[in-house]
């Protein structure tokens, strides 16, 4: 093969890369000659993207399934207000694009899965990983694990962050931890909240993000020590961090074959498992109408005081944690309409009154405040 | 016997601080150390999957701790 070369605008462009004695023009060619795969172009990615494309990665791959939304802006710093409403990957490669016209990029705009896995994988030389729920992570790390190629790791949750380089082959071939090493099985679901649920600190996937891209950068070009068998975690709170060094764990079933990552994280019930007992519904629409006609009802909000302060429709704030030591507020002989921001936490709210306390007369706010903030309200704020 | 923990992550919202002294009973394994945390703090028992490095090594559960050491407890995140 030719030696890759580089022209006057990119010698100029990577110069301040060409003059570290350790980094030279070597690492720039290979960072030219890399092929880097980056799942999820959010608050991970962004910063990720950015700085992996002005280092000069010859040829980056995006996937993303998702569309710039308002709230994406606060964190996700690859995206303007002109790219709300499109597709991620197309804002991205835009953006990159005018940010270094050297790199060849190519977009996925789909949601990585067991069937497409490998298929979008193979031919990278490393992927980071800036997904946003643990079965993509699994399938990411799993994927990695069988296609022999490294995984650049790192996570988010409110002011708290975690990086490592997954299943790094070193010079004498010996293969690092992976994710399951770090955790062999994934939490219940709905336990550990995603950013969309639990918040997230706007400058933290800035940090975090950052040192990612450092790891990538120095697993391509071979230089200093990457994060291999540890995890750093960092309180940006606290400013507390540690190092943890971890190990493979010798008891774990090695990884042949994806498999299903939903069911894996208890997303998708196991196919003989029973579905939720449902529950009595109204719909925004109906809602209005009780309103309007002045008809007597009670309205319950079970969401938290701090999302209360978003955006609230009058109902009484009860929030789910304290339904039942509240429950002598709750009404037994009307209708009672208990809401939350999209449905969820008020059909727990139900089946917990409904089975623990025998209540006949719930009725749940169908969509929750969402809905009513698309179909009644537009002056509402949604999160 | 007291072991200082560290908490990152949800586990910290779930102790409600981010460094504790706890107090542990034998046989000292981390074993007793999760046990103890699942009675103390129910929300952890539901989490079940938390992995421990103790002096900045992961640990699995048939480690046996001793006096003062550092446990640092790594909850899954998921975020991006």
């Amino acid at each position: 093969m030719a030696q890759t070369t580089f022209s006057k605008e990119e010698l100029e462009r990577y110069s301040r890369h060409l003059i570290i004695p350790e980094f030279n023009i070597e690492g720039q060619r290979k960072l030219k000659e890399a092929r880097v795969l980056v799942v999820g172009s959010g608050g991970l990615g962004s910063p990720l993207l950015l700085y992996l494309t002005a280092a000069g990665v010859g040829h980056i791959g995006i996937v993303d399934f998702d569309v710039v939304d308002e709230s994406n802006l606060q964190r996700q710093v690859l995206f303007g207000v002109e790219n709300v409403g499109m597709p991620k990957v197309d804002a991205a490669k835009k953006r990159l694009e005018s940010l270094n016209p050297h790199v060849e990029f190519e977009t996925y705009n789909t949601m990585l899965t067991s069937d497409n896995a490998l298929e979008i994988m193979k031919g990278y030389d490393l992927v980071a990983d800036g997904t946003d729920n643990f079965p993509t992570r699994y399938l990411v790390n799993d994927a990695c694990v069988i296609l022999g190629i490294p995984n650049v790791y790192a996570s988010i949750f409110r002011f708290d962050g975690q990086v490592s380089v997954f299943n790094y082959t070193d010079k004498e071939g010996v293969v690092g931890p992976n994710y399951r090493d770090l955790f062999p099985e994934p939490p219940p679901p709905g336990l550990v909240p995603s950013c969309a649920e639990g918040g997230v600190i706007g400058v933290l996937p800035g940090i975090i993000g950052s040192l990612q891209a450092n790891e990538v950068i120095k697993v391509i070009t071979g230089i200093g020590n990457p994060l291999v068998g540890r995890l750093f975690v960092f309180d940006a709170l606290n400013f507390d961090t540690r190092t943890l060094n971890l190990n493979k764990n010798k008891n774990l079933k090695p990884i042949t074959e994806l498999i299903d990552y939903q069911q894996f994280c208890g997303i998708k019930p196991a196919e003989e498992k029973q579905e939720e007992v449902p529950v009595k519904e109204v719909s925004v629409q109906e809602l209005h109408q009780l309103i309007s006609d002045g008809e007597q009802y009670q309205l319950i909000d079970v969401r938290e005081p701090y999302e209360y302060e978003i955006s609230q429709i009058n109902g009484e704030l009860i929030p789910l944690s304290s339904v039942l030591e509240k429950a002598n507020l709750i009404s037994k002989d009307k209708k009672v309409i208990i809401h939350c921001r999209s449905g969820k936490r008020s059909a727990d709210a139900i089946r917990l009154l409904q089975d623990t306390l025998g209540y006949n007369n719930l009725y749940n706010l169908k969509g929750g405040i969402l809905a009513y903030a698309k179909e009644i309200d537009q002056s509402l704020a949604t999160y | 016997m007291n072991v200082r923990l560290i908490a990152f992550g949800i586990a910290k919202d779930i102790i409600g601080s981010n460094k504790t002294v706890v107090e542990i009973d034998p046989p000292y394994k981390l074993t007793q150390f999760r046990e103890y945390l699942f009675l103390n703090y129910p929300e952890f028992k539901k989490l079940q999957k938390i992995s421990f490095a103790v002096d900045q090594d992961y640990q699995l559960d048939s480690y046996v701790l001793s006096e003062n050491q550092e446990v640092v407890i790594i909850p899954p995140v998921s975020g991006g």
